[in-house]
């Protein structure tokens, strides 16, 4: 056997592979969820107040999320790309662990944090009379913790990748760091910086278990899509589906017009 | 070429081989079940030697869609009769239901009661932070009619899903008072209070408990007419065909006998 029909005969394999992965893992439970709609009743079952307040409040508590993520993580980031160290490692592992942890597991260490007993929401709770458990400023800070790892570790990755010397032409020119940072980092990262924000704001969009564990579960104030798609999953099931059709078409909307930034499309 | 998908298709076939010993009891109850049906599991297993009883817990809407999407299980022991006859309905109980326990309603609240909760009328105040399970958990539509019996009009921050969601948020601080059952505040005795309900708007819950047949997952199976007594052992093919030996009636019986009620009562659950 030629060297050549080996390498066609590997690539052949792979991509075999690939095909069986994306039918078993993805492709299949999307094909479920089609296969069990409502068809017929589609329109009736989003047609009601409650589907209308979690959509509203599923997107203003992830654009939310997704905002606040870029403004907290940003200098966060730029941080973490600016060199090593063992201050800098901890950091790190501190930013990731809202990733590796079950997000019930946050939504607890949140409570224990923020609540109204809790180390930081108990000194909140007294001194500015705020309590942010059972609200909706609570959702977005569970959504937050779970979806700013994401945009930190990609905008990280970005600057790391990002070609110093530019900054170090436009700092000898005269440029001050902060005009540096704007005209010339930003536009060179901008590709990082989409990416990050679309993952985060998908993680936030998505986000279950802290949030009903933090924030709690009722209708108009903290009840997110995903929420209300676990209680109707029990009660109403084919609400449920439909409810799991309008994330699946929020999320590939978006997903679709960010493609030219997200998937390398020749 | 050929090889991959062969070993890709061993490897599906014995991620399904993860089958239990020939004689296992699986049984699906209500979280408010939990600490009796651990005790009367491992009871069952000392005088039936050979069996081995497995045990899930979740809130009974949860134990209901995983049985109408197919899931394998011998036994439902439900937290109310709603449910159950829910499951009746789709074909998959063996036998009809019988009532095995009851249980009532407390106000579960911090250790010690500090903030003074003397019953059903204080959810109203404006100064406690109230929560009730969701009205889908049948401990959320007792609360509801218990409270509404009351004539109290009480607001719930947030609707729990599950009444042990509920208990850890009492615990934790975060909820001043819940509405969960008297059995539950017994069981978690060492970190909550319990506050009585006034008998008169008190609510009884009624578990009731029936045998299963297989299920084959999304449509339900048609109903057999005629379904036999507890007694009749389903040894054909539509009976109860996991528990060999009749393993599947004998811990339904054993729950209704004289030693499976003395342990249910043990954790504080009423007479059927």
């Amino acid at each position: 056997m030629s060297r050549s029909s080996r390498a066609s005969n590997a690539a052949q394999a792979l991509a075999v592979l690939a095909v069986v992965t994306s039918t078993l893992f993805f492709a299949l439970p999307l094909l479920g969820l089609l296969w069990r709609a409502p068809w017929a009743r589609l329109g009736a079952e989003l047609r009601t107040p409650e589907v209308r307040m979690a959509l509203t409040l599923s997107l203003q508590c992830s654009f939310a999320a997704a905002a606040l993520s870029c403004a907290l993580g940003l200098p966060l980031a730029a941080w973490l790309a600016r060199g090593a160290g063992p201050l800098r490692s901890l950091v790190r592992v501190l930013v990731t662990l809202p990733m590796v942890l079950p997000p019930v597991v946050g939504g607890v260490a949140l409570l224990l944090a923020y609540g109204r007993n809790g180390l930081v929401g108990r000194v909140l709770e007294s001194a500015f009379g705020v309590s942010l458990p059972f609200t909706t400023a609570g959702v977005v800070l569970a959504a937050t913790y779970v979806a700013l790892p994401f945009f930190v570790l990609t905008v990280e990755g970005g600057l790391r990748s990002f070609d110093r010397r530019f900054a170090d032409a436009a700092a000898t020119l005269g440029a001050s760091p902060w005009r540096v940072f704007r005209t010339v980092t930003l536009p060179m990262i901008a590709p990082s910086l989409y990416a990050g924000l679309v993952v985060a704001w998908a993680r936030a969009l998505g986000e279950f278990g802290a949030t009903i564990t933090f924030a709690g579960n009722l209708a108009g104030a903290t009840r997110t899509l995903p929420l209300a798609v676990y209680v109707a999953l029990e009660t109403r099931p084919d609400a449920a589906i439909a409810l799991s059709l309008v994330l699946v078409a929020l999320s590939a909307v978006l997903l679709y017009a960010l493609r030219r930034r997200w998937f390398p499309l020749r | 070429m050929h090889d991959l998908f062969t070993s890709l298709a061993a490897a599906l076939v014995l991620a399904g081989c993860g089958a239990p010993p020939a004689r296992t009891v699986t049984v699906f109850a209500a979280a408010s079940l939990t600490a009796p049906f651990e005790a009367l599991a491992a009871a069952f297993e000392a005088v039936r030697p050979g069996v081995d009883v497995r045990l899930s817990f979740a809130g009974t809407p949860q134990l209901v869609l995983q049985l109408r999407e197919g899931a394998a299980a011998d036994v439902f022991a439900s937290a109310d009769e709603i449910h159950m006859a829910r499951v009746v309905e789709s074909g998959r109980t063996a036998a009809p239901p019988r009532v095995f326990a009851t249980n009532r309603l407390a106000i579960a609240v911090a250790l010690g009661n500090p903030r003074g909760v003397q019953g059903l009328a204080d959810l109203a105040r404006a100064d406690l932070v109230v929560a009730l399970c969701g009205p889908e958990v049948p401990a959320g539509r007792y609360a509801r009619a218990a409270l509404e019996r009351a004539g109290v009009a009480a607001r719930s921050v947030s609707d729990e899903p599950s009444v042990s969601a509920l208990i850890s948020k009492v615990r934790l601080g975060e909820v001043d008072a819940g509405i969960v059952y008297v059995t539950d505040v017994a069981t978690a005795r060492a970190s909550v209070s319990a506050v009585e309900i006034q008998s008169d708007a008190n609510v009884v819950a009624r578990y009731p408990i029936a045998p299963l047949r297989a299920g084959q997952g999304g449509s339900p199976i048609p109903a057999e007419p005629g379904a036999a007594e507890p007694g009749g052992r389903g040894s054909d093919e539509q009976g109860v065909d996991h528990g060999a030996d009749g393993d599947t009636e004998a811990f339904v019986a054993f729950v209704l006998s004289a030693e499976g009620q003395a342990i249910l009562r043990s954790f504080e659950f009423g007479a059927p």
